[in-house]
């Protein structure tokens, strides 16, 4: 890793988040991000994941530890594209650049090239309607590449796509890591997403999420759709899987104890 | 249970008895000679047909009504559609009047819509910037949905006199809520993950109204004006009814035609009435169609995959 004179340092510290509803999210996460890294972290439904980035975009406030990061400059892709129906998908790419007071002329510029950059030239007047799932998804990562981000959040980005556009937009994705240089996080249900687009792999518990385990990824970059069937890449994947499993295991132990009414013995 | 062999598989043979055709090109006698796609001809008479079988049968009922139900003595109370047509439609001393009251009745109608679009979306952005306002002010909306019209008709006479201007805020007071009630349903129905990306990008309440709540909220607002110019033509008769000072509108006509048992003019008012409604609000269908249908109509279940 080179010493970072780019930004784009993101760290949580003993980061807890308990809702309104009593519901504990996450218990004392603690993960740093440094310039370069792109980290994914995979855990069990509910342990919290979308939690840590809706945290770190500031659309939420932790209730204990806090988050730093060196720039305010945080690109955010949802879980749906959530585009506005009503404007093109130029017009969809250009509203965060209006949103941050970026000039006319500018705006259309920076649009043209993010949508090029995600590969969709020709397709800047259609309405969202009249683009499937994938397109739509490649606006809305248009749309957060117009303010050129530090840090990029992804909350399961590619969860709703059938598999082989899924595929496709996982290299798409890498190439933009590779040539935007930003800092990702990226939240993933799925192990080999996150083995293949990531330096690092955080595996979480179930709920309060806490980081259970964090796994190097140690492919350098470009890396081609074939190492996906390359046996260190299983190696990797199996590492990720098998964390998983050990976090499972123990809630699994806790249900069936409560099932049969008995109790937990302290420790 | 007997496997198929391989001779009995009915792949590649011309007809097994166990297998029906479900769709396919080719010799299907009741397929043959089907259009694939419906010609304009058709898809037309598909529309107006119906409608003219159900006219027809109206038409039908409306004759036996006054032929087989009432003695002739009392034929008067429903005179069959073709004497309307002729006593009153036809006859310029009859009709000439009555468009002129309608153009009364539709000058109070649009004036009263107008008044009612602007307050009730205004009310609407009001009550959409805090819950607190919105709690506090709806429930009085309801009450103007609620309140029976004919309860504070002497009311609205003696605060605003028996002319034009009472005549106009029955409208308004009857098209107000529907307004109000879609615009804040259409505000409210911008999607929890755009009003993150505004909250992300710091975007002021200004620009959330503007660039998120409002365009959202057109094809409500869309459907409000639709109920609304109807209600609104209701209440430009029913005040005209009742306020009768100044130039006649059709709901005077309606009253001075009752009163003097004119039943061929009556029902030509009335229909002419029911037509410019119908009108109104397949004019405000299709404004809304033009405005907010390319994308909105297309957004559910259109996307190409």
């Amino acid at each position: 890793m080179t010493i970072a004179t780019t930004t784009g340092t993101l760290l949580f510290r003993g980061v807890s988040k308990t809702f309104d509803t009593g519901t504990e999210a996450l218990a004392g996460v603690s993960l740093g991000l440094a310039p370069g890294d792109f980290i994914s972290v995979v855990g069990p439904s509910g342990c919290g994941k979308s939690t840590l980035l809706r945290l770190a975009a500031g659309l939420s406030r932790p209730t204990g530890g806090e988050i730093l990061a060196d720039t305010t400059n945080i690109g955010y892709v949802f879980q749906d594209p959530t585009l506005l129906e009503w404007r093109t998908a130029a017009a969809n790419v250009e509203l965060v650049g209006e949103l941050a007071g970026i000039g006319r002329a500018e705006r259309k510029r920076r649009a043209g090239a993010a949508l090029e950059l995600v590969g969709l030239t020709g397709f800047e007047g259609q309405l969202p309607a009249h683009l499937s799932g994938g397109m739509r998804m490649r606006v809305s990562l248009a749309r957060a590449l117009l303010l050129a981000p530090d840090i990029f959040l992804f909350d399961e980005p590619f969860g709703a796509l059938d598999e082989i556009t899924r595929l496709r937009m996982q290299d798409e994705l890498q190439r933009l890591f590779r040539s935007q240089g930003f800092t990702g996080l990226f939240i993933t249900h799925s192990v080999s997403e996150a083995v293949y687009l990531s330096t690092r792999v955080v595996v979480m518990s179930p709920r309060p999420g806490r980081v259970m385990q964090e796994i190097d990824v140690p492919f350098g970059f470009p890396r081609s759709p074939d190492l996906r069937y390359h046996p260190d890449f299983a190696r990797v994947a199996g590492e990720v899987s098998a964390a998983l499993q050990d976090t499972q295991a123990p809630a699994a132990a806790r249900e069936s104890q409560q099932a049969t009414g008995v109790q937990e013995v302290s420790r | 249970m007997t496997l198929p062999t391989k001779t009995a598989s009915p792949v590649g043979r011309a007809a097994s008895p166990g297998l029906r055709r479900i769709a396919g090109i080719g010799a299907t006698p009741a397929a043959a000679g089907t259009p694939r796609t419906r010609s304009p001809l058709r898809s037309a008479a598909r529309a107006i047909v119906p409608a003219a079988i159900a006219l027809a049968a109206a038409l039908g009922i409306w004759l036996a009504v006054t032929y087989l139900l009432l003695s002739p003595g009392r034929r008067f109370l429903v005179p069959p559609p073709q004497q309307v047509l002729t006593q009153s439609f036809l006859q310029w001393s009859h009709l000439q009047p009555m468009l002129a009251a309608l153009g009364l009745t539709a000058e109070v109608a649009v004036i009263g819509l107008l008044i009612a679009s602007v307050l009730g979306i205004a009310a609407a952005i009001v009550m959409s910037q805090a819950g607190w306002l919105e709690r506090g002010i709806y429930p009085y909306a309801v009450v103007l949905q609620t309140v029976p019209i004919l309860a504070i008709v002497p009311l609205i006479g003696l605060w605003f006199s028996y002319g034009f201007t009472s005549q106009v805020i029955v409208c308004v007071i009857i098209a107000l809520f529907p307004m109000i009630a879609n615009t804040l349903f259409g505000i409210h129905s911008a999607s929890q993950g755009a009003h993150d990306l505004f909250t992300l990008h710091r975007a002021s309440r200004w620009q959330r109204l503007i660039k998120l709540q409002l365009p959202a909220a057109l094809p409500s607002i869309f459907t409000g004006l639709r109920t609304s110019s109807g209600l609104s033509v209701i209440g430009a008769i029913v005040g005209g009814f009742f306020f009768q000072q100044g130039s006649q509108s059709i709901g005077t006509l309606l009253d001075v035609y009752t009163s003097r048992l004119q039943s061929d003019d009556l029902f030509a008012a009335i229909i002419l009435a029911s037509l410019f409604g119908v009108a109104v609000f397949a004019m405000f269908t299709l404004i809304g169609k033009a405005a907010v249908g390319r994308w909105y109509g297309n957004a559910r279940g259109g996307a190409r995959d």
